[in-house]
């Protein structure tokens, strides 16, 4: 009986435990959605920011977050796929490889300030393009890259091999398996990594900083030269520079960026169950 | 074997080919855009930030053909932005020291000053606190660490929790060389490393506004009304003054200093038309602001 | 060759270079750190550059109230996360009812994706004056506010990670805990997590690597001050972490400069850090799987 006592207990400490766990997100998800949701109108959706920012819109920085975020799939996309099919379809394995495989462990725990600041030092000073959307799009893609290259590759992967002898008894070429075959099949999960990756490059502040970010730009951008304000960096900036500011709208932004990340989120796990189950193996 | 040795070579090529095209390429930060709208950009002193963005705002509001795009960062941001030559204007709170002009001078640029404003730096504290004037030697006393509890300025016991700028900041480099070290140039007085770095005005005044242990310095316009201002006197025989427009004009508040834009080389065109603008309509804002114009 | 041969040729030709890529964009990046990091170590010297005062415009770049700052927060993030961590993925994967495991799985996804900036919002405007008000500390602003926020940045990755370790755990392992009259509870403890030791080791050191690189947070929430954290109550105390130091600098740096030679360097420690912490995780992911084992 004893023994069946602390199982009991054991498992309620261990409930106890992953509550305390959970908890605290519906806490600062329920808080940021209770106190944001008042500033939440077409006016601050669309509008241009007024009156030192206090009043008016964030539209300016919602359309720089998404053209950071197309600027980074731009980029890391093609490289990430690309890097990923020759991992899984081309590549042997040889210490070259394992080099490669290296290579992106690195890059995936490198911290984003050290990609801010590389970010700085090459694509602004050294190459000149000054704080850009590009220097800011290259920077964020080169973070996202080990993410889209892992979660591409393990799509590869999961394809099961039968489809490429299938292609080469029919008389294909390596490639044209991988073009006709195995990438429509892998498309679901990979799609979902890109995803997963652009949905952090959204919500990153520590390589837009000094990459790309303006304070107060009320105009959208004109060209990949421009500086643009974006949704991290703005929070980033009311809730510790401006005086002032009303609570209500800095959680009101912070509900936008939540809103934005977490619906990507919503999407990418969706779009993996629903491919799970539509598989054709 | 081969196949990949080649694409690693052009991979190498190619990396070389487009950082050596790019760069002739690129449109300098100064020129228009086109023939109709003009961009300047704005800046560094955080000190200065809110003054920037309402100059700008109020400016393209009646020249819709000018856009300005201000930012913050901190004097010593706009100042390097200067040197590296990626900024139109440079606004700080502090002046250049001469190596920076040395150094932008290396890079062709030649830094020319002007004064837009003065501002008072306030010394406050939570409205709960009972100390109401401070030496400025008591002051450096808390920033250096020797003074840590309120109770040793005529407070409650409770601990000093001394609060600053980073030291990008115009005022932080400003505080510590006129208040620390009392002015002095051989002093090597330094904040303490137990002063909480902030990473602006704003962030001192939320700490100030909810901490009843909190110190903190911050220019003038940026202090509000939950924030408790302490008078100052340059020692302990002088008189206590409150900072305002008054005492600045008149010199008897101990610490203020001027604000100061950075160009690079005499300013023109859009810059120039906006920078007389500044100077003269744009004093008004300067007032509503809580800083101090530059003319009486 | 025909016109769809050479087109082939092409495209293979640049999915290898594009294969390649990323070892060129590592070494690019630490070469390019290397460069601009390298002269510090020329310009400071070595009693300064490891001395305790650290004030880069005042010509002092001592990095150990960095360096002890970064590990002070890490390191009490991890006491934190580590047994949350742990209990939360036995939880998931051995005990919860269905319904739970419903919940749960979402919840520990929405933590994953919620962005640092937004942590650190409620970092300073919820979390540092509840912690100043019932810890009684001088102000909220410490190394412990941003622990706590790390700790929970990190737990997702030490729950996934945990959880792929408990999931290869052979069903055999549990049957055979049964077969001797162990209850769940004991068997759990007992058998399972020791079979999982190794995979469990790589969620924290994945974990460690997740919190030694978190920027945002903390540098709103720690109070940046650059003492050093070297007694007990430090903890509640504000901290500087390497991190947050390139992070508040890195703007005002002119090109050059011993400062901007000094965040490099710093962003050096950070990169060979974060480098060393996931090759350790990783190798001992491919070990195990080259043995084809559970250790």
């Amino acid at each position: 009986m004893e023994r069946e006592q602390v199982q009991r207990v054991g498992f309620v400490l261990l409930g106890l435990l992953a509550l305390v766990v959970v908890l605290p997100i519906l806490f600062v998800v329920g808080t940021i959605v209770v106190k944001g949701i008042s500033a939440i109108n077409v006016e601050f959706l669309l509008a241009l920011p007024r009156d030192g920012m206090k009043t008016g819109g964030i539209f300016p920085a919602i359309v720089g977050t998404i053209l950071l975020t197309l600027g980074t799939a731009a980029v890391a996309i093609p490289v990430g796929v690309g890097g990923a099919v020759y991992l899984a379809e081309y590549a042997r394995d040889t210490r070259l490889t394992r080099a490669i495989r290296l290579a992106i462990i690195n890059l995936a725990g490198i911290p984003s300030v050290v990609y801010g600041l590389f970010g700085l030092g090459l694509f602004v000073l050294f190459l000149k393009f000054g704080t850009s959307i590009l220097a800011g799009s290259l920077t964020l893609a080169i973070m996202t890259l080990p993410i889209i290259i892992s979660t591409s590759e393990e799509a590869l992967r999961t394809v099961p091999s039968e489809f490429r002898t299938v292609n080469a008894s029919l008389g294909g070429t390596r490639w044209q398996g991988i073009h006709n075959v195995v990438l429509p099949q892998a498309l679901p999960g990979m799609i979902t990594g890109v995803i997963l990756g652009l949905l952090r490059a959204a919500g990153e502040t520590a390589p837009i900083l000094f990459t790309v970010a303006a304070f107060y730009l009320p105009r959208l951008p004109e060209s990949v030269f421009d500086q643009t304000m974006a949704l991290p960096y703005h929070l980033f900036v009311i809730s510790t520079q401006v005086p002032g500011m009303p609570l209500e709208i800095q959680f009101g932004t912070a509900l936008v960026l939540l809103t934005l990340v977490l619906s990507m989120n919503v999407l990418a796990s969706i779009m993996r169950s629903y491919f799970r189950k539509r598989r054709q193996w | 074997m081969n196949l990949d040795r080649i694409s690693y070579i052009l991979l190498i090529c190619g990396l070389f080919v487009s950082g050596c095209t790019t760069r002739s390429e690129l449109p300098s930060q100064q020129q228009a855009l086109s023939s109709t709208t003009a961009t300047i950009e704005n800046k560094g002193s955080d000190t200065l930030v809110n003054l920037a963005l309402a100059w700008a705002e109020r400016y393209t509001g009646e020249h819709s053909e000018v856009h300005i795009s201000v930012t913050g960062g901190g004097s010593g941001t706009g100042i390097a932005a200067m040197i590296n030559g990626t900024v139109d204007i440079a606004n700080a709170s502090r002046a250049m020291k001469p190596e920076e002009i040395t150094r932008a001078e290396a890079n062709g640029i030649s830094p020319v000053e002007i004064v837009v404003a003065r501002d008072a730096i306030a010394i406050v504290a939570h409205p709960s606190n009972a100390v109401d004037q401070l030496t400025l030697a008591q002051i450096s006393d808390i920033y250096t660490g020797k003074l840590v509890n309120w109770q040793q300025v005529g407070g409650a016991d409770r601990p000093i929790v001394p609060l600053s700028r980073e030291s990008n900041s115009g005022t932080y480099v400003y505080m510590l060389e006129n208040v620390i070290r009392l002015g002095e140039k051989e002093s090597e007085l330094l904040f303490s490393p137990d002063t909480l770095l902030m990473a602006s005005s704003e962030g001192i005044s939320t700490e100030v506004r909810q901490n009843p242990n909190a110190f903190g310095y911050d220019g003038l316009g940026y202090v509000s009304p939950d924030q408790k201002v302490i008078a100052v006197a340059r020692d302990e025989s002088g008189p206590f003054v409150l900072p305002s427009v008054d005492t600045v004009n008149d010199g008897s508040y101990p610490i203020s200093r001027p604000l100061f834009m950075y160009t690079a080389g005499e300013p023109q065109g859009a810059i120039k038309a906006y920078l007389d603008w500044v100077l003269s309509e744009g004093q008004a804002a300067v007032l509503e602001l809580g800083f101090v114009p530059i003319h009486e | 060759m025909s016109v769809r041969k050479w087109l082939e040729f092409f495209i293979e030709s640049g999915i290898r270079v594009l294969g390649f890529s990323s070892i060129g964009i590592v070494a690019l990046i630490f070469l390019f750190l290397l460069r601009e990091g390298l002269p510090v170590l020329v310009e400071v010297p070595v009693g300064n550059l490891f001395g305790v005062g650290w004030y880069p415009t005042f010509d002092q770049f001592g990095i150990v109230p960095l360096l002890l700052g970064s590990l002070l927060v890490t390191i009490v993030a991890i006491l934190i996360a580590l047994p949350l961590g742990v209990a939360t993925a036995v939880y998931v994967r051995e005990v919860a009812p269905n319904w739970a495991r419903e919940i749960l799985k979402p919840m520990i996804e929405v933590l994953a994706g919620i962005p640092s900036v937004v942590l650190g919002f409620f970092g300073i405007t919820l979390l540092a004056p509840l912690v100043r008000e019932t810890l009684g500390a001088p102000t909220g602003l410490t190394a412990f506010t941003g622990a706590l926020i790390l700790a929970y940045m990190a737990l997702p990755t030490i729950i996934s990670v945990a959880e792929d370790a408990l999931d290869a755990v052979p069903k055999s392992y549990r049957d055979a805990g049964v077969a001797l009259g162990a209850t769940q509870w004991q068997t759990i403890w007992l058998v399972v997590v020791p079979a999982a030791r190794s995979g469990i080791m790589t969620a924290v050191m994945l974990g460690i690597g997740r919190a030694i690189g978190e920027t945002m947070a903390v540098m709103m929430v720690t109070g940046n001050a650059a003492r050093l954290p070297l007694t007990l109550d430090s903890l509640f105390r504000p901290a500087r972490t390497m991190t947050a130091t390139i992070a508040a600098e890195m703007g005002e740096v002119a090109q050059g400069s011993i400062h901007y030679h000094a965040l490099f360097g710093i962003a050096i420690i950070l990169f060979l850090l974060t480098f060393a912490i996931n090759l350790a995780a990783a190798s001992t992911i491919f070990k195990k799987r080259r043995r084809g084992g559970l250790r």
